[in-house]
């Protein structure tokens, strides 16, 4: 039975190919996403209503858009925008996600930050510590806590979202399932297409458990360093 | 009970404390005004505790010396500066940010619910601010802290997470850490007011030290009768938003002049 | 190189736009009826002490939060008709296959915020029931679910508005929704920047006042409670 469930090395070895760039998009959204999320997270805060106002035009502009239409934007019209003739799709994949992450993440940053008690504020002010100091190594520190598991769960909803960029011609995993289910046609050895699908499933499965598994001890390892009171 | 050595001279600045003069000031709150053209001189090194019902605003008075509040009208200087205004050829104009802080790095406030920093041990809550911003090094910051901490009865517990640490000792802590930055003034909001009974003994001890040395003026607001009548130069009974009287402990508590004052100090005193 | 914007050309697409937008929100409202109720049987499977209900049923919700909703909409339209089951369960248009797709994966995420809105009810109420000797019929419709579902309705309305944005997914597989018509206008008149402009800013148009709507309710359902 379990035979059957199973594909021949060559199918899995397309799909492992498309399983790495699926990572690479992740890595690459991930890290945009998260210096979105701090930078327009802190700047929700801002005193100056110029700072304020243009990250929350940013957070609702990303996030209103919808995160497929903004690739297919960044994809095909921006190029044209500029005068180039076209975008690689992995930088595409890679700007649309992690600006629509960063969306995301500038909420739970700004919640977070906000969530720390107010004396902290008060009792780095009575030292004098600049804004900036404030930030770095008071605020942030005791957010990081509150900041992970809710982030833990954008980074799976993002490797979700990665498997659209097959959809602007990067050779992801799910590219890949699509192509395994095109040469059917002319393989000599056709792969019964739940048997396909369940197989693609589950390796997007592995790889959020992994994630999970990263953020829970991350979270962990935070919560003795950084844990307050 | 830990023993406690002074904690002069290594926790005030070289340039020794300052005056505080408030000239009608006003802040308000929407429509509730909370001082209302409030006059205060304090000189230096003296000892203020500042007295009156909760909700009078006393708390207010110390939080717009330490600009955790901003006025809305008035004058308040420290030393010799203005704190919320800079002269600029010869008058008076609303202060920069950054005239501000350079003021406020005189003032400090030891605050009733601690607000220690729970991520960082005991020596490091008190390092960081010279470190930061008075630009210590590492070391300098260190060996002070331990000093500091050392003289407040706190030596053994450097590594020590607040957590770890009771109510007295944090607050031991907090102090240090307010003297670490070598302040001419000091603002105690209720600091006793937290702590369970048979705590509040080691942090008194601590600012009766600091106030018998005079060099340093210290605005504190409190609860603790026998504290002020024993240190305090000036016990002053404030209510909606005025000075309602003001004087040496012993007139103010033996000879209170006004109704209001001598119906708080009965229900005070009478526990 | 084609021009950057034409306005004339923009107007002329708009009208195909609009309708194409009206089916990605019919296919939205439909996925959303067969979430909530979904949810809903999800949300009280989970809960159930059989553990040979329970368990499955939470791996299964597992398994479709952790995995990519494009996948699942291609498992329903491609691989199901290849199965031997009746044709009648397996080959349906893009249509019905989206909202089917959009509902079964939303479902999940409903039934987590049924759960979460049930948990938040304080246990003394459960325990006020008790003593007062209420059938459970009438707990939970007297007692936890008026209270339940108020606070569900904020993490509902966030799933749905996640879930209008994931719609446009459809035309990955020819759902004529507005991202359709938008690639179609793309290969017809190898036009870009207005097709794929305006889908966004239609997309913003309806997706701002939702959450907006959504974060109001947020607001009154927190001041309701307090």
């Amino acid at each position: 039975m379990l035979n059957d469930l199973i594909l021949n090395s060559r199918q899995y070895g397309h799909l492992l190919e498309g399983m790495w760039v699926t990572i690479q998009v992740l890595l690459g959204s991930f890290a945009l996403g998260t210096v979105m999320s701090l930078v327009m997270g802190v700047a929700r805060l801002s005193t100056r209503r110029w700072v304020r106002g243009s990250a929350l035009a940013y957070i609702e502009f990303a996030r209103g858009v919808a995160a497929i239409i903004l690739l297919f934007w960044m994809f095909y019209a921006v190029p044209i925008l500029f005068g180039a003739p076209s975008m690689p799709p992995m930088l595409a994949g890679i700007l649309a996600l992690g600006l629509n992450m960063g969306a995301y993440g500038a909420e739970i940053v700004r919640g977070a930050i906000q969530s720390v008690p107010k004396g902290q504020h008060e009792a780095a002010t009575a030292l004098n510590l600049s804004n900036r100091d404030r930030l770095r190594e008071i605020i942030l520190p005791q957010a990081i806590p509150i900041i992970l598991p809710p982030y833990g769960n954008l980074t799976i909803e993002v490797l979700k979202g990665t498997a659209l960029v097959s959809l602007i011609t990067l050779s992801d995993l799910a590219y890949e399932t699509q192509k395994l289910r095109q040469n059917n046609v002319i393989s000599s050895d056709p792969v019964p297409l739940p048997i396909l699908y369940l197989n693609t499933l589950i390796i997007y499965l592995i790889l959020a458990q992994l994630l999970n598994l990263f953020f829970k001890i991350a979270e962990r390892r935070s919560a003795r360093k950084f844990g307050s009171v | 009970m830990s023993q406690v050595e002074p904690v002069m001279p290594t926790g005030s600045s070289p340039k020794g404390a300052a005056s505080v003069e408030m000239k009608q000031v006003v802040k308000a709150f929407g429509e509730h005004v909370v001082l209302d053209k409030l006059d205060l001189d304090v000189d230096p090194g003296e000892v203020v505790v500042i007295i009156g019902p909760s909700g009078s605003g006393k708390t207010t008075i110390l939080r717009v010396v330490m600009t955790l509040e901003r006025i809305d009208e008035g004058h308040i200087r420290i030393g010799d500066r203005q704190l919320y205004h800079e002269e600029k050829e010869g008058q008076l104009i609303k202060a920069s940010e950054k005239h501000i802080r350079e003021v406020r790095s005189d003032i400090s406030m030891v605050f009733q619910h601690f607000n220690l920093f729970p991520h960082m041990s005991a020596q490091r809550n008190v390092m960081l601010a010279p470190i930061k911003v008075r630009g210590h090094t590492e070391d300098q910051a260190a060996e002070n802290a331990k000093r500091l901490l050392d003289r407040v009865g706190l030596g053994d517990k450097l590594d020590h997470r607040p957590s770890e640490l009771s109510g007295g000792q944090k607050q031991r802590v907090a102090i240090a850490r307010s003297l670490a930055m070598e302040p001419r003034v000091m603002l105690f909001d209720e600091v006793t007011s937290a702590l369970d009974p048979e705590l509040v003994g080691e942090v008194l001890n601590v600012l009766r030290e600091l106030a018998a040395s005079g060099d340093m003026t210290m605005m504190m607001v409190t609860h603790e009768m026998g504290f002020a009548s024993e240190m305090a130069d000036r016990v002053l009974m404030f209510d909606k938003g005025t000075i309602l009287e003001q004087g040496p402990p012993e007139q103010i508590f033996k000879d209170p002049q006004q109704e209001r004052t001598k119906n708080f100090l009965k229900a005070v005193l009478s526990h | 190189m084609q021009t950057r914007w034409d306005w004339e050309y923009a107007f002329e697409i708009l009208p195909d736009m609009v309708q194409g937008m009206l089916i990605t929100i019919a296919v939205t409202l439909i996925g959303i009826v067969i979430a909530v109720i979904l949810g809903l049987f999800l949300a009280l499977g989970r809960r159930s002490s059989l553990k040979w209900l329970s368990y499955p049923t939470a791996w299964f919700i597992e398994f479709v939060r952790s995995t990519p909703l494009l996948i699942q909409i291609y498992m329903l339209f491609y691989a199901l008709p290849a199965t031997d089951l009746p044709r009648w369960l397996t080959t349906w248009p893009a249509f019905v296959t989206m909202f089917v797709a959009l509902g079964i994966h939303y479902g999940c995420y409903a039934s987590e915020a049924y759960r979460a809105g049930i948990e938040s009810v304080p246990r003394g109420q459960w325990e006020a029931s008790t003593s007062l000797n209420l059938k459970i019929k009438t707990t939970w419709r007297s007692v936890i679910l008026p209270q339940a579902i108020p606070r569900s309705l904020p993490p509902l309305g966030n799933y749905f508005v996640a879930m209008f944005k994931d719609a446009p997914i459809g035309s990955a597989i020819a759902l004529s929704g507005v991202l359709f018509v938008a690639r179609a206008f793309q290969s017809a008149d190898f036009r870009t920047v207005e097709p794929f402009t305006i889908a966004g800013l239609l997309f913003l148009a309806v997706s701002v006042p939702a959450a907006a709507f959504v974060r109001r309710l947020e607001r009154r359902v927190a001041y309701e409670s307090s």
